[in-house]
């Protein structure tokens, strides 16, 4: 970076910890940015004259007399249309060379959508993996995480999303993503001959976890500058959102903070909050959806970081290995999306609704009647036919691998119901049986 | 003199101030930084330094920035102009604010100053007032907005004049009174009050007496709600708190609703924004925005003003209350506002109690819920405010402080459940786990007995007891297998499932099934009851379950249904048919 006239220097640094550092400077401002032995840092506190400053990359190699330039402004992107197409790092420089960025200069981290000026969600996003669209439909303006443990594809998932979303700008923010996953997006998205309406801000496990902390924010920038400026349907991905929050403990932890639940800063909801609700649906038409992926320990959701997610986010997408079908289903059960009743049954087919439900209580049926199994009980003619059921449902509608409409689902589904069960057993609205049922 | 100060430290949203006068713990002060003047509130208060929580990002504040003392705590403006307005946690209307983004600093008024309202005296020369005694009234909507004695008014006082009827704006003055030491006060319609006192202008506060009706099932007839009590939902996410919410403001008896959107989700709140001018009260035939007041401060919005949202929105609460009104008071999430203040205190390094939360929680918790109420007014007129919280405990565990502390304070207990949520039973609201106090008070049984039918309490009880049993047949039927149990297990089960999925479960989405008025609520449920009594001697299990699930499929379809609609009666003669035909066999 280069140095300007007025920035204030200084050589003499008072305390440095793993992650910050202490020094007497006057005139800083909270928040803003500065170099700290040429690595970059952010004021995270002023006591008195004392200012203390994160050190994204840390403190390794920082003497007391390393030089301290303060820039007099919070962290910065700059916007325009070149930004599709490329690749950056946490800071929002190119990676890989190329020209660096010109166009306007915006905050990170911006102000808040006043809410009376939001829009409801209204537009479907069709993914056609039917345990999203058939039970959990997605809606632009929504922001949704994948629950997954560490060893399901939900990275290929996710990018399979992203490009039969119908997006005009995908916005991939990657934080602690491991290389090969980095180039496996970068692959997937060029063969898909998509590269010109993406734009990626990766942090891999190669640069240090602090520097996480800034990616968030720096997509969401971005996608502001398509959704708000250019009035388009932005998608933002990022994973994997659990990194993100163990970067934010580190911080707090450096910091002396007292920390709350599973050794999290006692902030982490209002942090998350904070991008989470950047996904909106604006009256310009243009819309910023978030994708995320909270990675999990052991399938445990009452961690703080999912559970905190689970409160932010319109529902959640939880992907489970299906040991009777042998596939990654997305679970009916722990699965939630909380914006599908804007869309389903009005966007899409009057039944979509009941179907829905139905399906998902004849295959809690079938889990009922698989413990009875399990604890050695005969099973009724009813439990073995939900059995089936729940194996032609599991295969056909809830694996990942589904690529069809959202009408093939329904009629799928119908398809089971008449194989399996009497239309009593199937209990929907007398209407839609009648329009609907399929004779086996 | 006002005090002034300037900025010498900063931690996130804490600002500390070196002050040049005195200053008083939750005094509001103005932080100026560059163009802008940003809303603070102190909260502790160290020899000349003042620690104040900003309400907004203090990114940029920088060392020797000048701040303001005002010398008032945090007030709400409380005049006619309040329904149908949506405000942020401060009381600022999001409406009035220009662009799409919130900018830093942004403050409106609540009301509007230039509006003119018909004026009707109610009170006339030499009449004896104090505190919160109605003077006139205006129409607000629909509502008889009441001008009262500004409730910061001590003492009594002798009114010198009212103003005659006609049109005035909220700062003319529209009555004198005269205080004992013959001084004259000047009074308008408009007054201010702050937010974290309770308004306490009223001659008593008796126990409630009357239901409160949701026209949801499993909780108006398994554990009622009481006009001017309080209650609580805890639930994991995705258990159905927002939409119960949701359903409970649309459809709940009360003639003012505020709603606090406490650290929770926008698009929530937009729903809201957009469902509520075009939904009509049953009730009244009036809009249902015309008769909501919504304070949202949403989870991106800045903590200090989350802490504050719910104090506003039960000031505005007790302002309409102390006209004679029924209010509800809603918060989604009292757990946001906790939070809020787990983050306050945090970054004062106070000693934190269980889980980081500040040690007095419990307190702070008690003392807002104390707040709702039935009051009778001086002059002899009551009005209630009616709170109803959700909780959102951490990982769905009850055994966190929030619920804890709240469980201690509320007397309605909503428990939701993951395993009926997961099992899409929505409401997921636990029959076994939730409790209504109210239940037990002799004053709510007479009104029910009075209103509903005698002894209704004790059918409720018989309901409760078969979902009790019914439970408990089910572990065992689940620990000896089908074959293992007699058939009365199953029966005993299948009975509870009956009430399970005709009364407690609702679809919230139909439009017919959403609100079940009190009468058809009382129908359902003794046709429910007397099919419990019965005893069917069916043969073997599978007999047993395929009736009570066509009998099920029958009752959900009448559900369904147009109250007293042909096709509604149509269902009610076939479960009847359906019922002969079983005794018969």
């Amino acid at each position: 970076m280069t140095t300007r006239a007025f920035q204030k220097i200084y050589t003499k640094i008072d305390n440095i910890t793993k992650a910050t550092v202490t020094l007497r400077a006057s005139g800083v401002g909270n928040d803003e940015l500065a170099t700290v032995g040429g690595k970059l840092a952010q004021v995270v506190k002023i006591m008195d004259g004392n200012v203390t400053l994160q050190v994204f990359a840390g403190t390794e190699g920082i003497s007391t007399d390393s030089e301290v330039v303060f820039q007099g402004e919070p962290p910065k992107l700059r916007v325009s249309d070149n930004l599709a197409g490329r690749f950056f790092n946490a800071y929002g420089e190119p990676l890989e060379g190329g020209e660096p960025l010109e166009g306007e200069a915006r905050e990170i981290g911006g102000p808040t959508v006043n809410p009376f000026r939001r829009l409801q969600p209204s537009e479907l996003i069709a993914t056609g993996i039917a345990g999203i669209d058939l039970n959990n439909t997605i809606v632009t303006g929504q922001k949704i995480p994948f629950f997954a443990d560490p060893d399901q594809p939900y990275n290929a998932v996710m990018a399979n999303v992203a490009l039969r979303a119908k997006a005009d700008k995908i916005i991939l923010g990657g934080m602690g993503l491991t290389n090969d996953d980095f180039l496996y997006f970068k692959s997937v998205f060029e063969n898909a001959g998509a590269l010109d309406r993406i734009v990626s801000f990766v942090n891999t496990t190669e640069n240090p976890p602090v520097e996480r902390l800034l990616v968030p924010d720096m997509a969401l920038t971005a996608a502001e500058y398509f959704a708000v400026d250019k009035g388009e349907k932005v998608l933002v991905l990022l994973t994997d959102m659990t990194l993100y929050a163990d970067a934010l403990a580190i911080v707090s932890n450096r910091m002396d903070q007292i920390p709350s639940k599973d050794s999290m800063p006692g902030s982490l909801y209002s942090d998350l909050a904070k991008i989470y609700e950047k996904a909106v649906q604006l009256p310009n038409g243009g819309s910023i959806t978030i994708i995320a992926v909270t990675t999990l320990s052991g399938g445990d959701i009452t961690h703080a970081i999912p559970d905190n997610t689970g409160y932010i986010t319109e529902g959640q997408l939880f992907l489970r290995n299906d040991s009777d079908t042998g596939k990654v289903i997305v679970d009916p059960f722990r699965s939630l999306s909380r914006l599908k009743q804007l869309v389903i049954g009005k966007k899409t087919r009057e039944d979509h609704p009941q179907v829905m439900n139905a399906c998902v209580r004849l295959y809690a049926d079938a889990a009922n009647a698989k413990t009875k199994l399990e604890n050695g009980f005969d099973l009724s003619d009813y439990d073995e036919r939900t059995l089936k059921f729940a194996y032609d449902y599991s295969v056909k509608l809830l694996s990942i691998d589904v690529n069809i409409s959202i009408d093939e689902m329904l009629d799928t589904a119908w398809g089971l119901f008449a194989e399996y069960f009497s239309k009593e057993e199937v209990a929907i609205k007398e209407e839609l049986i009648k329009k609907y049922w399929k004779e086996a | 003199m006002k005090t002034t100060g300037r900025v010498n430290g900063i931690i996130s949203n804490i600002v500390i101030v070196k002050a040049d006068g005195p200053v008083g713990q939750n005094e509001i002060c103005y932080v100026r930084t560059g163009g802008t003047k940003m809303m603070a509130e102190v909260i502790k208060v160290v020899g000349d330094s003042a620690y104040v929580q900003v309400f907004d990002s203090t990114r940029g504040l920088k060392v020797g920035d000048k701040v303001e003392f005002e010398g008032h705590m945090l007030e709400a403006t409380l005049a006619p102009g309040l329904l149908s307005r949506n405000y942020d946690g401060l009381q600022n209307d999001l409406e009035k604010m220009e662009g799409l983004f919130i900018a830093r600093g942004s403050i409106t008024d609540p009301i509007d100053y230039d509006a003119e309202w018909d004026f009707k005296p109610l009170a006339g020369a030499g009449d004896k007032v104090s505190a919160a005694s109605w003077l006139g009234e205006v129409k607000e909507q629909w509502v008889d907005h009441k001008i009262m004695v500004p409730f910061t008014m001590t003492g009594t006082y002798t009114v010198k004049s009212v103003a005659a009827e006609g049109k005035y704006k909220v700062t003319d003055t529209v009555a004198v009174v005269t205080d004992a030491e013959g001084r004259d006060h000047a009074i308008t319609m408009v007054q201010k009050w702050p937010v974290k006192q309770a308004v306490r202008c009223y001659a008593e506060k008796p126990r409630p007496s009357r239901v409160m009706a949701t026209g949801v099932r499993a909780i108006d007839t398994f554990n009622p709600m009481a006009e001017g009590g309080t209650g609580f939902i805890p639930g994991p996410f995705g258990a159905g708190k927002t939409v119960l919410q949701h359903a409970i403001s649309k459809q709940a008896d009360a003639d003012v609703i505020v709603m606090v959107a406490c650290g929770e989700r926008a698009n929530e709140v937009v729903e809201i924004f957009k469902e509520f001018p075009e939904l009509v009260d049953p009730r009244t035939g009036h809009k249902l925005m015309e008769r909501t007041i919504i304070v949202c401060n949403t989870s991106n919005m800045p903590v200090a003003a989350r802490e504050a949202s719910v104090y506003t929105g039960m000031t505005i609460g007790e302002y309409y209350r102390s006209m004679g009104l029924k209010v509800l008071v809603m918060a989604d999430s009292t757990s946001r506002w906790a939070q809020a203040l787990r983050e306050m205190s945090n970054r004062l390094e106070e000693l934190p109690g269980q889980d980081a939360f500040p040690m007095d929680l419990s307190a702070i918790i008690s003392n807002f819920y104390s707040r709702a109420g039935l009051v009778r007014l001086t002059n002899g007129a009551t009005g209630s405010v009616t709170f109803l919280g959700t909780v959102s405990p951490a990982g769905g565990n009850l055994k966190e402080p929030v619920t804890e502390s709240t469980k201690k304070a509320a007397r309605c207990f909503y428990a939701l459940s993951q395993g009926r949520a997961d099992s899409k039973r929505y409401p997921a609201i636990d029959p076994l786990e939730s409790y209504s106090k109210y239940l037990e008070y002799p004053e709510i049984r007479e009104y029910l007995d009075e209103r509903i039918e005698k002894d209704w309490v004790d059918l409720v009880y018989e309901g409760k007891t078969v979902v009790q049993r019914g439970k408990e047949a089910n572990d065992q039927i689940n620990i000896l297998g089908d074959d293992g149990v007699p058939v009365e297990y199953h029966e005993r089960f299948w009975k509870s499932e009956l009430i399970d999925f005709v009364i407690l479960q609702q679809d919230a989405f139909d439009a017919i099934d959403a609100n079940c008025p009190m009468e058809r609520q009382k129908m359902m449920y003794e046709m429910v009851i007397g099919i419990c009594r019965r005893d069917f001697g069916f043969a073997d299990f599978e007999e047993c379950s395929q009736f009570f699930k066509g009998l099920i499929n029958l009752f959900r379809q009448m559900n369904y249904s147009e109250w007293g609609s042909e096709k509604f009666e149509d269902y009610k003669r076939q479960i009847e048919a359906y019922l002969n035909q079983q005794t018969t066999k």
